[in-house]
């Protein structure tokens, strides 16, 4: 008798699919898209077994380009469609793709709801401080003096600190990455995915179209200088007195990730066909 | 909190392709001719140097060639998205290149593939001395922009290569560090001929007339 065929593993190339990227050249999510797929080849995921889930944005395309199951959903509203669908499919790797507008901004609600409820699920947001799809107006991460055409003078507005707000409300795993670091950061998302309940990693991946002074960030990002924590409380502190360019797993927690009650009203999609049916 | 540092200034909103000769923008750091290392070769150096065997250098050196191919491979991707055919076909040029010394590796050393994968191997800066920086892409750059960027790869993997032969105690390491820098420098020696051979952009190369980004 022949011996049962073993899959082999897949490379990081496999994982991604025929379509070419449109984003500018030079932008930071060729990078991630990269991490991406290193990160499930790392992990010996298989793409059928994995879900890349998006909102709107640049880098929201991303599921196109992976040949994972993907679902490129509404602006701001990727977290809701990811969470129903891990929980309906728990057996599923379900990763989020989203950037500082979709996921700070009209996704924010979400985000905080997300952390608290600790689905277990990976939360990537590719941060670049700008809305770059829509042509450059300022995103909740820009800083209050950029200047532009779109913002004369600048916002005047605080900026949003998302790794802060992810530990108030509960994230169990927070991570900064950089998107000129490729293999780091898929090291960082293998290390998410692999991490129970909700885990958030933000990447700097700059927008060399609207915001080419980002070009810089290679130069100013380092390792935190520290170990990631399971404080929660010490994290934060970190996060609040660093200057956003330490990179590297931050917080690492110990919640339960959130499960729907098993049994009760559990329904087999054909009953819920058959209660809709006119 | 102080998170974010203060932004300076953008010097440029839109592309710079698509900025007018009225507001000249300043040329992108990438292709200034021949400029400087960013990246040291000392920055390059992988982690484990000073204790890898002759046979880890070799795996190194390979991870060092494969993930320069795959990024000009990327590169290339990127230019014929943005219809710059003649880019695109001179990045996939220089990933053949690299892709075929790393094959030249594998031949030497009697492997049928590396024990060490280019997404394995942990550089003392953010990636290996030979992959391009992607921040230098230009959807308006011409051959010999691509050609300054490969030559910058080049001389940083020949620092790169004369350091380790510096640094290492292994004699074995040193040979072949030695060999790589002799052969790097071969290929810096190339590109700069073929610079001379290609012409050089007009000064408002990133000029778009019809801009594909116009946020004014």
């Amino acid at each position: 008798m022949n011996a049962p065929a073993v899959a082999a593993p897949i490379t990081a190339q496999a994982f991604k699919s025929d379509y070419k990227p449109i984003w500018c050249p030079g932008c930071g999510d060729y990078s991630v898209l990269s991490s991406f797929t290193k990160a499930f080849a790392k992990l010996e995921l298989r793409p059928e077994n994995v879900a890349v889930v998006s909102g709107i944005g640049c880098s929201s395309r991303i599921p196109a380009y992976t040949n994972c199951y993907g679902f490129h959903g509404v602006h701001g509203r990727s977290l809701a469609a990811a969470a129903g669908l891990k929980l309906a499919r728990p057996d599923l790797t379900v990763v989020v793709a989203s950037g500082d507008g979709d996921g700070y901004s009209i996704g924010g609600n979400h985000f905080l709801h997300a952390c608290r409820r600790n689905v277990d699920l990976t939360y990537v947001v590719m941060d670049n401080h700008v809305y770059g799809m829509t042509k450059g107006q300022p995103s909740p991460t820009t800083e209050p003096d950029w200047d532009s055409k779109l913002s004369p003078g600048g916002t005047g507005l605080r900026t949003f600190n998302p790794l802060v707000i992810a530990l108030a409300a509960g994230a169990n795993f927070v991570a900064r990455a950089f998107a000129g670091d490729p293999n780091g950061t898929a090291d960082i998302i293998a290390e998410a995915i692999r991490t129970p309940g909700f885990s958030f990693v933000e990447i700097l991946s700059p927008c060399v179209t609207f915001r080419p002074e980002q070009r810089e960030w290679k130069q100013l990002v380092r390792p935190a200088p520290v170990k990631s924590t399971e404080d929660a409380a010490r994290a934060a502190r970190r996060l609040m007195s660093d200057d956003g360019m330490n990179i590297g797993v931050l917080y690492k927690g110990d919640r339960k990730p959130y499960q729907p009650p098993i049994g009760k009203g559990k329904k087999h999609p054909s009953d819920l066909e058959a209660e809709f049916a006119l | 909190m102080s998170t974010k540092s203060s932004s300076k200034k953008a010097t440029r909103k839109t592309k710079s392709a698509a900025v007018p000769k009225r507001a000249p923008a300043p040329k992108r750091a990438a292709v200034k001719p021949a400029a400087a290392p960013k990246r040291s070769a000392a920055k390059a150096a992988p982690k484990a140097a000073p204790a890898i065997s002759a046979s880890d250098f070799m795996a190194h050196a390979y991870a060092m060639e494969a993930e320069a191919a795959e990024r000009y491979a990327e590169f290339a991707d990127s230019m014929e998205v943005h219809n710059n055919r003649e880019v695109a076909e001179l990045f996939r040029k220089l990933a053949r290149i690299e892709q075929r010394h790393a094959d030249q590796i594998l031949e030497q050393m009697g492997w049928k593939q590396s024990p060490v994968t280019a997404a394995n191997v942990r550089w003392e800066g953010m990636e290996g001395p030979e992959t391009a920086d992607p921040t230098e892409l230009h959807y308006l750059m011409q051959p010999y922009h691509a050609l300054q960027i490969a030559l910058l790869n080049e001389k940083r993997a020949r620092d790169f290569f004369a350091h380790l032969a510096k640094a290492t105690k292994d004699s074995g390491v040193r040979k072949g560090a030695l060999e790589m820098q002799e052969d790097e420098a071969e290929h810096v020696r190339l590109i700069e001929e073929w610079i001379k051979r290609t012409p050089k952009p007009d000064s408002n190369w990133e000029t778009d007339q019809d801009p594909p980004v116009l946020s004014e």
